[in-house]
C-alpha cells in the first residue's frame, strides 16, 4: 500500500509540493506570533558522524534519474518500541536520502512518520510526529537542508501491516520518506 | 444510573435485579449502506411505564413519530413502553381508568396535519394517568424532513417534564467510518439514524469537534498527505482551512464562546498547544514544554485548558490557565492517561487510561476522588459528554470492528451501536440546538 504511494505520479507530486509551498507561503505571512523561539528537542537526536568517508565517493548520483532510483525499502526508518532514537541500522537509508537531498537543492520531502496500533489516535500523532522530527534532525546533520524537509505524522492512521502482534507493530513503527 | 424523578405524583414499578438485554432495536440508517444496531444491557431500576398512542395522521408522511418518541424514552433507560395501538390526538379525553387499568402512568397523544405551505403541524398533549391531570402539550410547525426531529423533541419535552433533567433526543453526534480506504465524516441523531455524510475522503479523517452553537464541525482532514485543520459549515458543506502549518495541525477542541480553537501545532517543533481565532488568525502559543502537550479541550468557563502531556515521563492529563502560566497535573494514578473530555457542569473529567494491554474508560471528579472505571471493554477511546450530563458516547472495539458505545455516568446502562461492514469511530456528542 504505501509503496504504491511512494511511487505516485511526477505530477501529484508537483501539484502536492505546490499546494504545500503555497500554504506554506500563505501561513508564513498571515500569522502573528507573538511567542518566541521555540526551544529545539535535541535529547533523542542520535548523533551523527559527519565526516563519514564513504559519502564523497558517491557524489557521482545520477539527479537526472531523479527519486525513482530509489525503492520503497530505501525510504523507510524503522523504530523500536516506544523509542524515538533513529537506529544504528537506518544509517544507510539516512544517508542515501540525505546525499540526493544535498545533491538537488530544489528537492523536497515529507518524512511520515507512523506508530502501531495502541493507544490514542491524537497522542499516537504526536509520537508520530516526533518520530518524523528525528529522522528530519538525521537528514540534515547528514547534509540535507532543513527547508527540503517536512517533518509529519500519520500517527496509527495509516499501518504498513494490519494485525495485533508484534510482527505487525514492528513494521508499523516507521518513518516513511515521501517526496513532495 | 440516578434515579430521582422530580414528578413524585408518578407510581414507579421497580424492577430488581438484572435486566439483560433490556432493548434489542434494529435501524436502519437511509444514506450509509450500514446496518446499525442498538443493543443495550444493563441493571433496570425505576422505569416510568408509559403510553404512547398513535397519533393522528402520522402514518401518512412516511415517519411514525409515536414509535420514534417511545425507542427514545426506552433508551433513556428511565422509561418502559406500555403497548398502545389507539389513535388519540390532543383533543381526545383519554378514558384515564382504561390506561390505569394497563398500568401505564403517563400518556402521550398527539396529532401530525399538512399545512396548505407544506409544512406540517405536529401537536401533542402529555398527561398525567395516575391524576387524570395534563401535564403540557405543544404545536410546532416543521419541513417533512424535519418530522423525526418534531418526534425526537417531543421525547425530550417528555423527558424533561418526568425526570426533570433535559433529554439529549434531538442533539446530534458527529463520527467517522472507515470501510476499506474510504472514510466518512457522518452526522446522525443522537439514536443513530437519520445519517449523513459530512466529508467523505481516500485518506484519514480524525477528531471532530462541534462548535458550541452546533453549527460546525473542526476536523483533522489527512486528505493533502499531512495532518490538516479544517472547519465546515454543517448546513451548506462550506469548509475552510483553520490550521495549515508545517508539520502537523491537529486535536481542534472550542472554546466555549466559539471566537477561539485550542490546537495542536508542530511547526515550531514538538507537539505544543497554541491558540487559534475561529477564522484561521491570532495565533498564539499556549503551552512551552519539552514534551509532548496535545487534546486540548476547554473547561466549560473558558478559563482552564485540560490536555495530555508526557512532560512527567508519561502521558497525564494536566490543565492551564488560558493566559498563560503552570500547568496543573490532574491524574496520577496509572501511567497513561489520554484523551480527557469534561463534563458540561465542569465537575467530572473523564478520560481513557492504560491497564496493560487495555485502554478504559475511566471517570474522576475534579474536585478529588478515586478513578471510577465505566466500561467493560478494552479498546475504547475519545469519550464525548452529552450536553445534559447523563451520557457518555466513546469508541470501542467489539466482535473485530470498532463500534460506538453511550455509558450512564454510573456504567450501569450501556448502548452499542455497531455496524456489520464498517469501522465507526472518533464519535463527539453535539451541542442542545439546531
Amino acid at each position: 500500500m504505501s509503496f504504491q504511494r511512494l511511487s505516485s505520479s511526477s505530477a501529484a507530486s508537483v501539484l502536492l509540493s505546490a499546494i504545500c509551498a503555497a500554504a506554506l507561503v500563505g501561513c508564513g505571512s498571515s500569522v502573528k506570533l507573538d511567542d518566541k523561539a521555540p526551544p529545539v528537542e535535541n535529547r533523542t537526536a542520535t548523533p551523527v558522524d559527519t565526516t563519514t568517508p564513504a559519502q564523497s565517493q558517491v557524489t557521482s548520483v545520477d539527479l537526472t534519474k531523479g527519486p525513482a532510483d530509489t525503492t520503497g525499502a530505501d525510504r523507510i526508518v524503522y523504530f523500536d518500541f516506544d523509542s524515538y532514537t533513529v537506529r544504528d541500522d537506518a544509517r544507510r537509508v539516512i544517508d542515501l536520502n540525505a546525499k540526493v537531498l544535498a545533491g538537488n537543492r530544489a528537492k523536497r520531502m515529507a518524512a511520515e512518520g507512523h506508530t502501531d496500533e495502541r493507544g490514542g489516535r491524537e497522542y499516537n500523532l504526536a509520537l508520530g510526529q516526533k518520530r518524523a522530527e528525528a529522522v528530519v534532525r538525521a537528514l540534515v546533520v547528514s547534509g540535507a537542508a532543513e527547508n527540503q524537509l517536512e517533518a509529519v505524522s500519520f500517527g496509527k492512521e495509516r499501518p504498513a501491516a494490519t494485525g495485533s502482534d508484534e510482527a505487525a507493530y514492528a513494521k508499523n513503527r516507521r518513518v516513511e520518506l515521501a517526496n513532495r | 444510573m440516578p434515579r430521582t424523578f422530580s414528578a413524585s405524583q408518578f407510581r414507579f414499578s421497580f424492577i430488581q435485579g438484572l435486566l439483560l438485554a433490556l432493548v434489542i432495536w434494529a435501524l436502519a440508517l437511509p444514506v450509509a449502506h450500514a446496518q446499525f444496531r442498538v443493543e443495550m444491557s444493563g441493571v433496570g431500576a425505576s422505569q416510568v411505564p408509559i403510553a404512547i398512542a398513535r397519533f393522528r395522521d402520522e402514518d401518512r408522511y412516511g415517519q411514525t413519530l409515536s414509535a420514534i418518541v417511545r425507542a427514545d424514552l426506552e433508551r433513556s433507560g428511565l422509561f418502559r413502553g406500555v403497548d398502545a395501538s389507539e389513535v388519540l390526538d390532543e383533543i381526545s379525553r383519554p378514558a384515564m381508568a382504561q390506561w390505569r387499568a394497563r398500568a401505564a402512568d403517563a400518556l402521550v397523544v398527539g396529532s401530525v396535519a399538512r399545512l396548505a405551505d407544506g409544512r406540517f403541524d405536529v401537536r401533542f398533549k402529555l398527561w398525567d394517568v395516575v391524576k387524570d391531570a395534563e401535564l403540557g402539550g405543544q404545536s410546532t410547525l416543521v419541513a417533512q424532513a424535519d418530522l423525526r426531529l418534531a418526534a425526537h423533541r417531543i421525547a425530550d419535552y417528555v423527558h424533561e417534564k418526568l425526570t426533570g433533567q433535559k433529554g439529549v433526543f434531538s442533539t446530534r453526534i458527529a463520527y467517522v467510518t472507515r470501510a476499506g480506504r474510504n472514510f466518512t465524516l457522518r452526522i446522525a441523531d443522537a439514536d443513530g439514524e437519520g445519517g449523513q455524510v459530512a466529508l467523505n475522503s481516500a485518506e484519514p479523517i480524525i477528531s471532530p469537534a462541534w462548535s458550541p452553537d452546533g453549527r460546525e464541525l473542526a476536523y483533522v482532514s489527512f486528505e493533502s498527505q499531512k495532518a490538516v485543520i479544517y472547519v465546515q459549515d454543517v448546513v451548506s458543506g462550506k469548509r475552510r482551512v483553520l490550521a495549515n502549518f508545517k508539520g502537523t495541525n491537529s486535536a481542534p477542541a472550542w472554546a466555549p464562546d466559539g471566537q477561539t480553537l485550542a490546537v495542536t501545532l508542530s511547526r515550531d517543533g514538538g507537539s505544543q498547544l497554541y491558540l487559534i481565532g475561529r477564522s484561521g488568525d491570532n495565533v498564539r502559543r499556549l503551552t512551552q514544554s519539552m514534551g509532548i502537550d496535545t487534546e486540548p479541550v476547554f473547561s466549560p468557563d473558558g478559563q482552564f485548558v485540560y490536555f495530555v502531556s508526557d512532560r512527567g515521563g508519561s502521558p497525564q492529563i494536566y490543565r492551564t490557565s488560558v493566559s498563560g502560566g503552570g500547568a496543573e497535573r490532574i491524574t496520577f494514578a496509572g501511567s497513561y492517561n489520554i484523551s480527557p473530555a469534561i463534563s458540561p457542569d465542569g465537575r467530572t473529567l473523564a478520560y481513557i487510561a492504560r491497564q496493560g494491554n487495555a485502554f478504559r474508560l475511566y471517570t474522576q471528579e475534579l474536585s478529588g476522588g478515586a478513578p471510577q472505571l465505566l466500561s467493560d471493554t478494552s479498546d475504547d477511546e475519545s469519550p464525548s459528554f452529552a450536553p445534559n450530563g447523563r451520557l457518555i458516547i466513546y469508541a470501542s472495539r467489539a466482535q473485530g470492528r470498532d463500534v460506538l458505545m453511550t455509558t450512564t455516568l454510573d456504567g450501569k446502562i450501556r448502548a452499542r451501536l455497531v455496524s456489520t461492514n464498517v469501522d465507526v469511530r472518533e464519535p463527539v456528542w453535539g451541542p442542545f440546538g439546531r
